[in-house]
């Protein structure tokens, strides 16, 4: 059938472009620990045009595959679902972006305090995101389920991240612009772990036809 | 960019007096499929006719403008050397009923007095077959009649009779209309598959089929051609609002 | 509730009568046969079939010249009526629109009206007289004209049952007109052009009235054609208008050997119908 092989291949490109976004939080992270200034503006400079690029033709497949093919069922729920996760995967990779942006601005100062929950987030993040596409690709709803969950530890982390910025604040005025800086990057690796879930809930909507958005469970 | 095959120059086809096609202005790409959809009565059947000539047939009927095929214009050539380079199919299955699925599928040769050694037609006729996906069904059958097969399946020999011609273009009128789901989806893969050989062009009245199979897409409205362009861009936002207004059900 | 009753009695009672008129239908045919077998069959033997007639009062004889002399004028009709007749029921339905088109159905119809005596006086005034004596050839000319009709009709009936589809599919491949013809829509529609003209051949098998004057009659064995010729048809008439009971009789025997004929032939025609 013509329309198999076409989802295939729409199927393999979503995972190229989340290889793509998958790159940039990583290169973002790594450029911030590394104080690599030229890994953070290859992300901006390069990776996200790519990543721009990726979101519209996907956009463009999908509109196509459904005018010429009327989809139904499972090939419609893949085709919806897949433009959903292509919105998302632009969206983490401006997340990304961001976070490479604060970056810049902080490894040319001083450091306010040791990273350790920023990387422990960012390791969270990027395995989430990963395990959601194998999710995806395995059509594991067991794994992205499992992945959904572990949102919470992430949002946790963030939680405490704040909280030992705002005594930062608090402390010494000077640090507020590098802290709110590092807010920044924390509040995008959170975005980026919401964004993992919406990715496995689309793969549980495609698989089984069940909408467990907003945790409706 | 795509090569044309087979261009129509303000071309109309009269019926008597009247006018039943109106200055078409086609260029047919090669090697891709063209839908040509419309509403009953829009002058597709009779604009594929007049391309391979068959509208000479019925009397009463003239054509003014010019068809080139490969920049021949078909009117200075033999019509019966047109429709050799030009197949058709036609809506209902029509095997010959009197001889054998080989028979059928060499028809073109055999009828035509245009002998050739066994060898070659054993060759034609595994090869046809086997670009219209019947081969493996027929090849233990061959000498049966061809009317014991499924409509779908005398399609396909229908097809395969028409390439075994090996014609340049191949005109399918409607050819899914009289078969079943399974059988249709059968064919439409066929079409697809088969562009890589042979230049196609469909005339349906199915829209949804025009999306699934085609390239190309002409859209025809009493005896007009109201617009031509690339498929997915038709179905997702045509230039024309007649087009959008047959493509979502609003006449025909 | 009595109307009910009384249309199911009114059902079996025009139930009945249909029945009943059907068999009075067969019984005359049935009759007719069973008369025939019951005085031809006490004629029939290997003698009867290959001995000429004998002279009046002398035992025995038999019909062999007009079994041959049938055969040979069925044969000279058939040679001329079915080209010419398959050739206009093609003519009529590939040109079934034109003018002479409708003036041939219409010269077809009044023939088929005209009666086989004045067919019979056709026949002699162009063969007889040209030739100078009866003949075969003008029997088979007169019966030739009486087949004319129905081959003619039914080629064109069954042409017209072939779908038009056939006809297109040929064409489509780069056909020539008469190739088509020839090769598509004649072979497809084979078993009915027979059909038509074993039913044309049944026709004329009995037909007595032209050959009075066509081929006339002959005592003796005849292969020349030119020359006149016994048919089982005219040999019933002459002998059972005789005053010989031995020829009475051997009426009979002819008559059973015709019957046994049309049916044998109506029978192949029914074989190849279902074709």
């Amino acid at each position: 059938m013509i329309i198999k092989e076409k989802i295939l291949t729409l199927k393999r490109e979503l995972i190229e472009f989340a290889s793509l976004a998958e790159r940039m939080i990583e290169d973002s992270i790594s450029g911030l620990l590394k104080k690599d200034g030229q890994l953070l503006k290859v992300v901006i400079d390069q990776h996200e045009p790519k990543a721009n690029k990726f979101e519209i033709e996907i956009d463009e497949t999908c509109v196509g595959l459904i005018a010429q093919y009327q989809p139904k069922v499972k090939e419609l729920r893949t085709i919806l679902m897949a433009m959903q996760m292509n919105n998302d995967l632009e969206r983490i990779g401006d997340h990304a972006v961001n976070i490479a942006e604060s970056s810049l601005f902080l490894i040319a100062r001083p450091a306010v305090k040791p990273l350790i929950d920023i990387p422990r987030m960012a390791e969270l993040s990027i395995n989430m995101l990963k395990e959601s596409l194998r999710a995806f690709t395995d059509e594991d709803t067991e794994l992205a389920r499992n992945v959904c969950e572990r949102d919470n530890d992430v949002d946790a982390l963030g939680e405490q991240v704040l909280r030992e910025l705002i005594t930062f604040m608090s402390a010494d005025t000077n640090t507020i612009e590098r802290s709110l800086h590092l807010l920044r990057i924390s509040r995008n690796l959170e975005r980026i772990g919401d964004l993992s879930t919406n990715i496995c809930e689309d793969t549980i909507y495609i698989s089984e036809g069940v909408v467990i958005k907003h945790h409706a469970e | 960019m795509n090569k044309t095959i087979l261009k129509t120059e303000k071309l109309s086809a009269f019926f008597g007096k009247e006018k039943v096609l109106k200055d078409i202005d086609i260029s047919f790409p090669e090697k891709k499929v063209t839908a040509i959809m419309g509403p009953s009565g829009c002058g597709k059947t009779t604009l594929i006719r007049c391309i391979n000539r068959m509208h000479e047939l019925i009397a009463g009927a003239t054509i003014t403008g010019k068809v080139y095929l490969k920049e021949e214009n078909i009117s200075d050539l033999n019509p019966i050397l047109v429709r050799r380079k030009i197949g058709m199919v036609f809506q209902r299955p029509n095997p010959f009923p009197t001889m054998s699925i080989y028979e059928n599928v060499i028809a073109g040769y055999k009828l035509n007095g245009l002998r050739l050694p066994k060898d070659d037609l054993n060759i034609i006729v595994e090869d046809s077959l086997k670009k219209s996906a019947l081969w493996d069904e027929v090849k233990d059958i061959l000498h049966r009649k061809g009317s014991f097969l499924s409509g779908g399946q005398q399609q396909r020999l229908c097809i395969a009779r028409a390439l075994a011609m090996k014609p340049e273009v191949i005109l399918l009128d409607e050819p899914t209309s009289a078969l079943d789901p399974k059988a249709t989806s059968r064919i439409e893969e066929l079409i697809v598959e088969l562009k890589d050989t042979v230049t196609i062009l469909i005339v349906t009245h199915n829209t949804a089929q025009a999306a699934r199979v085609s390239d190309f897409t002409a859209f025809m409205y009493l005896g007009e051609l109201i617009e031509f362009g690339d498929t997915q861009k038709m179905f997702i936002a045509p230039d024309n609002t007649k087009t959008e207004e047959y493509l979502t059900g609003k006449f025909g | 509730m009595g109307n009910t009753r009384f249309r199911i009695a009114a059902n079996k009672i025009f139930q009945g009568i249909v029945v009943f008129l059907s068999f009075i239908i067969i019984v005359p045919l049935f009759l007719i046969i069973l008369h025939i077998v019951i005085n031809g069959i006490s004629a029939i033997n290997w003698d009867f079939l290959v001995s000429l007639p004998a002279p009046v009062g002398e035992e025995g004889g038999g019909i062999a010249n007009a079994i041959v002399g049938t055969f040979i004028i069925i044969l000279i009709s058939s040679i001329m009526a079915v080209p010419v007749g398959v050739l206009t029921g093609i003519f009529l339905y590939e040109y079934r629109t034109s003018k002479l088109a409708e003036v041939v159905r219409i010269c077809v119809e009044v023939l088929m009206g005209v009666p086989s005596i004045v067919l019979g006086i056709v026949g002699y005034l162009w063969i007889v007289l040209t030739f100078g004596s009866f003949s075969a050839l003008s029997g088979g000319v007169a019966l030739a004209i009486m087949m004319l009709p129905v081959i003619i009709r039914s080629t064109e009936e069954t042409l017209g049952l072939i779908p038009d589809t056939l006809r297109e599919a040929s064409l489509a491949l780069g056909v020539p007109y008469y190739r088509t013809i020839i090769k598509v829509i004649v072979p497809a529609g084979f078993s009915g052009i027979m059909t038509g003209i074993l039913l044309s051949v049944a026709r004329i098998a009995g037909e007595t009235a032209p050959l009075l004057f066509t081929s006339f009659g002959n005592p003796f064995m005849n292969l020349n054609i030119f020359k006149p010729t016994e048919t089982l048809p005219h040999m019933i008439y002459i002998y059972a208008t005789s005053p010989y009971k031995e020829w009475h009789t051997a009426a009979w025997g002819a008559s059973f050997i015709l019957v046994v004929f049309l049916f044998a032939l109506n029978f192949i025609t029914k074989i190849l119908a279902r074709r």
